[in-house]
């Protein structure tokens, strides 16, 4: 009897239901229209590119961030969750992709961080163990000692004591983002385990993952998520990998590229050529060469290992191993400076404008100077004239709307501070360009200039390395693109071959599927 | 079982600062001409405890990541105040202390909101209320002066039974009634938390705001407590800026040498503690040596720089240059 009513409960009202959710920020759509339903005792998927709205809809589940519309009830009941803490009260409990654990407190600490046992007042020492135990064994990690401080556990130990930690707050759902990232095989079994555990004691479980094995063994409902709209909500396995990919892609193409030319002819050196580049479990032996004239995208998802090739590249990493090649020339950067010397001609156009690439105080002059200050000075002198010379061109040339070039940069729009952290490195003259996803976030009309004027500059002999989080970009604007996954290349893509659903395919590390948009199913014997 | 091993590495840092003042203490008390007795470990004791209270304080901002440099304008605040109302009948002494104590916590509190909810940087936020705190200190005493209950004076900087030094007492018992507690509460747990990673720590809803708060609160409470203790010390009262500079700066120094962190997060007063205990006893090592007074800084700055030296020592692994830049 018991057990039919709480079947149908659960087909006829789920645990946690949105309406309508939209989240913006500033202008861009982060959510629309959000609806989606998640019941008890169930593994619920969400797919997903990059960008599609996967962490704003956790981050709005989770208290995090407020959606602008839309509502959210939990067992029948509307609820808004200002903080993370009043989400984590209502049994909704998010484990995020960057790890929240305090590296300084000890592992018992943190498990009951946000509401340790209490006696008198005062946090009640052995209670807490006493919880934290049980919490760590209900996690799968018993071995951990409660008393180990977090900043001295690997990476996956940390990862199961943040399990560990959401469990201590009984949550009814349980949401899982990229949760099984950092695990070795053996302890994604086991969190496996923990998961398929919980879902039989009646957790809603929300899990993001980019790893399509992980889904078609877990899950048991996915949702796919695309341009931050909900696509479709299905039983896990009544679809294809295909079906699956063709649902997360789709974007429009709102940008214009320029054309490409025909691929450049083989020539006897590249600009720049890298052999077996590692770096500690980031990078796994990436090879590969980039000729003058030539863009070269690195795709796959956010976090593969493609940042860290550009800061290696650059000098910016310590204890890399493996052969850097410019023109022929095997050579050893030890920092950015090295980098950009006229010798090597190297320029990085970094992640971060804010911090990476201006002083936003400065004036629009002096950043322009700052990465080109040895050109433009005579015995360590700078030269006033010349500088004004060369700040005049490169606003002229990079059409920077600036009412004067002792604005500071601070004061332009996110597209023209992105001109200027391009031009400051084009005053270099650089030969081989290396760019971190340099349009995020900046507007249409920007991005189309800077897709022309990276054309140009390879046009003009510069060898381009471009990492883009936006798929679309990837394909417009590049001769190839290497697709990485756990910091090794995964596949080159080039020519006809170069498609939303390989690129989204390869960067999954499923087996690419055929056909344009992937719906028609592989032919290959 | 294996419990102990955890233990201790968490407070190697204190236990450390403890040995390391055991050792130059045994050092200066065997050079000393008057030898190991009751009368030089008193002085040595009231000096010490004059900067370990204001060390503790800052210990408290430090361990969120802050700063506290008006730590030294609030100890010669209370001291001004002290010896205006710590006076009278034991009734108005107590009252009086009472004041001084909220005049510090009070004065910490502003340091607090003016860093939490006003969004100042912490170093500028207190340079700028440690001006006012001093000012307020001038007026009360233009020149040095005033009185304080002599009786209650004379029993806290004083021996106890067995020669143990009043002043030890008072901390320790201070220590017990404000530390203890606070590092087993819940706020005590978010002030390290936030000064480790603050996101993470609001992302796990920890109150990091009012931790934050409450460490600032102590600091100033702390101060106070330690220009009350000056106030008996010396049974009156003096706006020296000089004081309150050398405090301020010595208070970092000793929280530093005490093994506390200044990116936050690790560390304990215990360790702050014997950090200012230390750095007093090495002082005084000088005088016992009959070293040139002229030698003293460079003498203190070099002990310095090493302590600081080995706790950076961990940016020699550091594998990404870009987290050099970083805490």
């Amino acid at each position: 009897m018991e057990p039919i009513k709480a079947g149908l409960a659960a087909s006829t009202e789920p645990l946690l239901r949105l309406r309508g959710i939209t989240k913006r920020y500033g202008g861009v759509r982060a959510l629309e229209e959000v609806d989606l339903a998640v019941r008890a005792g169930r593994i619920h998927a969400i797919l997903g590119e990059n960008g599609a709205g996967k962490s704003s809809l956790i981050k709005c589940i989770a208290g995090v961030v407020q959606p602008d519309a839309g509502t959210m009830s939990l067992d029948g009941a509307a609820v808004r969750f200002p903080s993370p803490a009043a989400a984590n009260a209502a049994g909704v409990v998010c484990i995020f992709q960057e790890l929240s654990l305090i590296p300084d407190l000890s592992v018992a600490d943190n498990i009951m961080i946000s509401n340790p046992p209490r006696r008198f007042g005062m946090i009640d020492g052995r209670a807490q163990r006493r919880m934290a135990e049980a919490a760590l064994a209900r996690a799968g990690a018993g071995n951990i000692h409660p008393l180990e401080l977090v900043k001295n556990l690997p990476l996956s130990r940390r990862q199961l004591v943040e399990i560990a930690k959401a469990l201590a707050r009984n949550p009814r759902l349980l949401i899982l983002d990229e949760a099984t990232s950092a695990l070795t095989a053996a302890d994604v079994e086991t969190v496996f385990r923990v998961l398929k555990a919980l879902r039989a004691q009646g957790l809603a479980l929300l899990y993001i993952s980019h790893r399509m094995d992980e889904i078609a063994e877990l899950a048991d409902d996915c949702s796919v998520f695309r341009n931050g709209r909900h696509v479709a909500t299905f039983p896990a396995g009544t679809k294809s990998d295909g079906e699956v990919i063709a649902m997360m892609i789709g974007r429009e193409y709102s940008h214009v590229f320029p054309p490409k030319p025909a691929p450049v002819p083989t020539g006897p050196t590249p600009t720049l050529a890298v052999r077996d580049l590692s770096w500690g479990e980031t990078l796994a032996g990436i090879s590969f060469e980039v000729r003058a004239g030539e863009i070269v995208g690195l795709g796959g998802l956010d976090g593969q290992g493609q940042r860290e090739l550009l800061l290696a590249l650059f000098g910016v990493l310590r204890g890399v191993t493996g052969q850097v090649v410019i023109e022929g020339r095997p050579v050893s950067i030890g920092g950015p400076g090295d980098a950009k010397a006229p010798a090597n001609g190297m320029a990085l156009i970094p992640e971060d404008r804010k911090t990476e690439g201006l002083m936003l105080p400065m004036s629009v002059g002096e950043n322009l100077c700052f990465a080109s200050l040895e050109r433009l000075s005579r015995g360590g002198v700078l030269d006033k004239a010349a500088e004004r010379r060369a700040v005049g061109e490169m606003v002229k040339l990079l059409a920077v709307k600036t009412a004067s070039p002792d604005t500071p940069v601070g004061a332009l729009s996110g597209g023209n501070q992105q001109k200027v952290v391009v031009a400051k490195w084009l005053m270099n003259s650089p030969r081989i360009i290396l760019l971190n996803d340099p349009t995020r976030g900046i507007d249409v009309g920007t991005k189309q200039e800077m897709y022309r004027l990276l054309r140009k500059l390879a046009d003009e002999g510069a060898a381009i390395l471009l990492y883009s989080t936006d798929y679309a970009e990837l394909i417009g604007c590049c001769d190839r693109v290497l697709v990485l996954y756990g910091g090794a290349v995964r596949r080159e893509l080039a020519g006809e071959a170069l498609t939303e659903s390989a690129l989204v395919a390869s960067a999954l590390n499923v087996e690419a599927v055929a056909g344009e948009a992937g719906l028609t199913s592989a032919a290959t014997p | 079982m294996r419990d102990w091993r955890y233990r201790f590495d968490q407070h190697k840092a204190t236990l450390s600062a403890a040995l390391v003042f055991v050792v130059i203490f045994g050092i200066y008390a065997a050079n000393h001409p008057a030898g190991f007795s009751a009368n030089v470990v008193q002085t040595a004791a009231n000096k010490g405890v004059l900067l370990a209270l204001v060390a503790v304080g800052q210990t408290f901002v430090v361990l969120t990541a802050g700063i506290d440099l008006s730590l030294g304008a609030i100890f010669i605040l209370a001291d001004c105040l002290a010896s205006w109302i710590v006076i009278g009948s034991p009734l108005m002494t107590g009252l009086g202390i009472v004041g001084v104590l909220l005049a510090g916590l009070a004065c910490g509190a502003v340091n607090g909101a003016l860093v939490i909810y006003g969004r100042l940087q912490p170093i500028v936020a207190t340079i700028a209320t440690g001006a006012i705190y001093f000012g307020l200190a001038l007026a009360l005493r233009p020149n040095p002066g005033g009185d304080i209950n002599g009786d209650l004076a004379d029993a806290l900087t004083g021996q106890g039974p067995g020669g143990v030094p009043v002043s030890v007492v008072a901390l320790v018992v201070i220590m017990l009634l404000v530390w203890v507690p606070f590092r087993r509460s819940v706020l005590g747990r978010a002030a390290y938390a936030a000064g480790s990673a603050e996101v993470s720590a609001y992302m796990s809803g920890a109150p990091v705001a009012r931790a934050k708060f409450l460490a600032y609160c102590m600091a100033g409470l702390f101060a106070a407590l330690g220009g009350l203790m000056l106030a008996f010390f010396t049974y009156s009262g003096e706006a020296s800026s000089t004081n309150a500079a050398t405090y301020t700066l010595n208070s970092i120094a000793a929280v530093v040498i005490g093994g506390v962190s200044l990116f936050g997060g690790s560390g304990s007063a215990v360790g702050a503690i014997f950090g200012a205990l230390i750095f007093r006893t090495i002082n005084d090592l000088l005088f016992v040596f009959d070293l040139d007074p002229l030698w003293q800084p460079l003498f203190l700055g070099l002990v310095l720089l090493l302590a600081v030296s080995l706790g950076s020592l961990r940016l020699l692994r550091v594998r990404n240059r870009l987290e050099l830049f970083g805490p």
